[in-house]
């Protein structure tokens, strides 16, 4: 009975956080990409635009949800839950203060990893289900995308393990000393761009290109259910930021409570800021580019970190 | 010809293996069809295996409507042919014109059209490189060739009130002398401009990932693009030099030192930075275009209200941002043209399309069709 309520408990606070980062992550990325393309962003709404996004949310939600004729109905509407839920289950993991995490298990590390790649079949069925070529294409190139860089992230974020010698994150925030910068920096790297792939932005947003499959896998959703598209890409960010900041960069720095966790969320929106910073400076990939990237140039330098990561741990 | 739908077809490949094929329609209403363009597209997974351009969306008889206007009021439809580089088909259309009457032009308003046309050059070409950025999901390239481009459209807001649809080359001359400032306004637009257009070439064809998309895709030949009579930058990029300002000098381009660029490789890199390194050399014809312009009249004199031209025809060709544009003129005496054909650059660009996308991915068909930079105004008339 507890544990139920303590479930429903995380879960709204999970949905929360997650609308509160896209509410924020859209306004942060338009004023960003603003400053980058010669312009100002959101001006007019609120103070410096800061409630354009809600605006913006109003209007989402009042508008028509409308399910093409030919879509294949009941997985039509489930699939924008089935990317959103494993992206909030995933927050489950997180180390967001000294020594807590929402589910603290030995586990953790690999939850965060395995838990999000459940999202892979939301875009695919959501592709698929549209009955539409552009979504079904979308779909296919997500698939593939997601499945590939799951394993150059998988074995960056191996690294830091072997060396902390814990799968439990609030014990690997613990262990972090200032030397695991210039030891992990490949690692990190490589875990940014593998992340950016898994959450289907810039210069990776293959699924969704723009320019080529019109909006690729949600090309025919409208309303909430494309917002929960919307929001799960930037409740992905949140994850993968305020993880990569727990991990890679120290998190809160041992500092307790509440000024941990300011802490660690400044070096979360430091990683978010270079996340929108590289989507509108680069071009897309082509899809054998991509697929030529993840194989051939991450996994194997994963690889390599690990190998290294392996040998401090022995002489540690 | 017959309209196919979205569609999945079994075909057999040369192997004999069956081959599931999807038809896409790419388009009229697509974010990368630069206007309205339909591609059929025959897939093999996300391989082109055919790709067959749909046009006539946008067709709307100018060439008809031309017949039953006076030589002055066709100007202005002249203008919705090519609609980002108007000055360009005022230009032609006013130069048949000319031709066939006898008209002679002032100096002063040929440089003056020299100096629109050529920063119509580079406000058309950053249209079509800014596309090419967009294509290929560089958005910020596109704002920035866009950053470029409205300086220019300012100037000639200031010249002729309109941003878009000018009607501001006439038969004889051009509608209005320059506004007070508008030299040294314009002098300070082409002098900015070459740095802003060197730091766009570092950001969008210098990147890594652009070069990577962009190299070895939609490959023309020298001699296809001879065979196929493409012209401008397409057949430019393939390494074909020919630029009518050099091989059939017109207006007062002979007295101005300029270079034609040439790529080599005739791909969609080559050809994207053609247009770029072109708009360089347009800011330095302006400059000396500048220098030289001397004060004068800018209308031809004894000119009558309603031009008559004698009997009989003419053509005359410029070079347009997409290649040769030439316009046929007929008279039959009377004070409307009898008929009036235009030669399009875009036109016979874009036939190049199914053969350049054959065996490339999706991704590079929107790729290939942004470098063939093909406006459909100017395509369907």
């Amino acid at each position: 009975m507890t544990s139920t309520l303590i479930g429903l408990l995380f879960g709204l606070l999970a949905g929360l956080a997650i609308a509160l980062a896209a509410l924020f992550g859209v306004w942060w990325e338009r004023k960003v990409s603003g400053r980058i393309q010669l312009r100002f962003g959101p001006q007019q709404a609120g103070p410096a635009g800061l409630f354009q996004t809600l605006a913006d949310t109003v209007k989402l939600v009042l508008k028509e949800d409308v399910t093409p004729a030919a879509a294949d109905r009941t997985i039509f509407k489930w699939a924008p839950l089935l990317v959103f839920t494993p992206v909030a289950l995933s927050l489950l993991a997180v180390p967001f203060a000294t020594g807590f995490a929402p589910l603290d298990t030995g586990v953790g590390m690999l939850l965060f990893l395995a838990v999000p790649s459940v999202s892979v079949l939301g875009v695919l069925l959501g592709g698929w289900a549209s009955a539409n070529t552009y979504g079904t294409l979308g779909g296919m190139r997500g698939a593939a995308q997601m499945v590939s860089y799951e394993v150059p992230r998988t074995l960056s974020v191996l690294s830091l393990v072997v060396v902390a010698g814990s799968m439990r994150p609030t014990i690997v925030m613990g262990a972090w000393r200032w030397w695991w910068l210039p030891l992990f920096a490949a690692g990190f790297l490589i875990y940014l761009i593998s992340s950016i792939a898994e959450m289907n932005r810039g210069p990776f947003d293959l699924p969704e290109a723009e320019s080529e499959l019109v909006a690729g896998y949600f090309a025919d959703y409208t309303g909430i259910r494309w917002a929960i598209f919307m929001m799960s890409e930037y409740g992905a960010m949140l994850a993968a930021s305020t993880f990569g900041a727990a991990v890679f960069l120290g998190g809160t720095n041992g500092l307790p409570g509440a000024l941990g966790v300011i802490v660690l969320l400044l070096k979360a929106v430091a990683i978010t800021t270079v996340v929108i910073w590289v989507k509108w400076t680069f071009p897309r990939f082509r899809q054998d580019q991509l697929m030529a990237f993840a194989w051939k140039v991450l996994t194997p330098l994963a690889l390599l970190q690990l190998l290294v990561a392996g040998i401090v741990a022995i002489w540690l | 010809m017959t309209i196919e739908i979205e569609s999945r077809r079994s075909v057999t490949d040369e192997a004999g293996r069956g081959v599931d094929e999807l038809v896409v329609n790419i388009g009229p209403s697509h974010p990368s069809t630069h206007g309205v363009c339909r591609v059929i597209a025959h897939l093999d997974g996300e391989v082109v295996v055919k790709a067959e351009p749909v046009i006539g969306y946008l067709h709307r008889g100018i060439e008809k409507m031309a017949e039953n206007r006076t030589y002055l009021q066709v100007v202005p439809l002249t203008d919705r042919l090519d609609y980002v580089g108007s000055m360009y088909a005022n230009w032609a259309y006013c130069r048949a014109v000319e031709r066939l009457a006898d008209i002679r032009v002032p100096e002063r308003a040929e440089y003056i059209r020299v100096i629109v046309c050529e920063l119509q050059r580079i406000a058309s070409h950053m249209m079509g490189v800014g596309a090419s950025g967009a294509d290929t999901g560089a958005f910020t390239a596109f704002v920035y060739a866009f950053d470029i481009r409205e300086r220019i459209v300012e100037l000639f807001e200031l010249l002729c009130g309109a941003r878009l649809t000018y009607n501001y080359v006439r038969p004889g001359g051009v509608s209005a002398d320059l506004p007070d400032g508008w030299i040294e306004a314009c002098r300070a637009v082409v002098r900015a401009a070459p740095a802003r257009l060197r730091e766009l070439d570092d950001l969008f064809f210098g990147n890594y990932i652009a070069a990577g998309r962009m190299r070895g895709i939609g490959v023309l030949s020298a001699e296809d693009a001879v065979a196929w009579g493409a012209t401008g930058p397409v057949a430019r990029g393939s390494g074909v030099p020919f630029d009518l300002r050099k091989d059939d000098p017109y207006s007062v381009y002979p007295r101005l030192d300029f270079d034609v660029p040439v790529g080599e490789s005739g791909d969609a890199f080559d050809r994207g930075r053609v247009k770029l390194f072109e708009s360089i050399e347009s800011c330095r014809i302006i400059e000396q275009a500048l220098d030289q312009i001397e004060a004068g009249p800018v209308k031809a004199s004894g000119l009558p209200r309603l031009i008559r031209p004698r009997p009989g025809d003419a053509y005359d060709h410029i070079e347009s941002a997409r290649g040769s544009l030439g316009v046929y003129l007929v008279s039959d005496g009377s004070p409307r043209p009898y008929r009036m054909k235009v030669r399009s650059p875009a036109f016979c660009n874009l036939q190049l399309l199914g053969r350049l996308a054959v065996g490339h991915t999706v991704s590079d068909l929107v790729v290939i069709l942004g470098s063939l930079d093909p406006v459909f105004g100017e395509v369907d008339r």
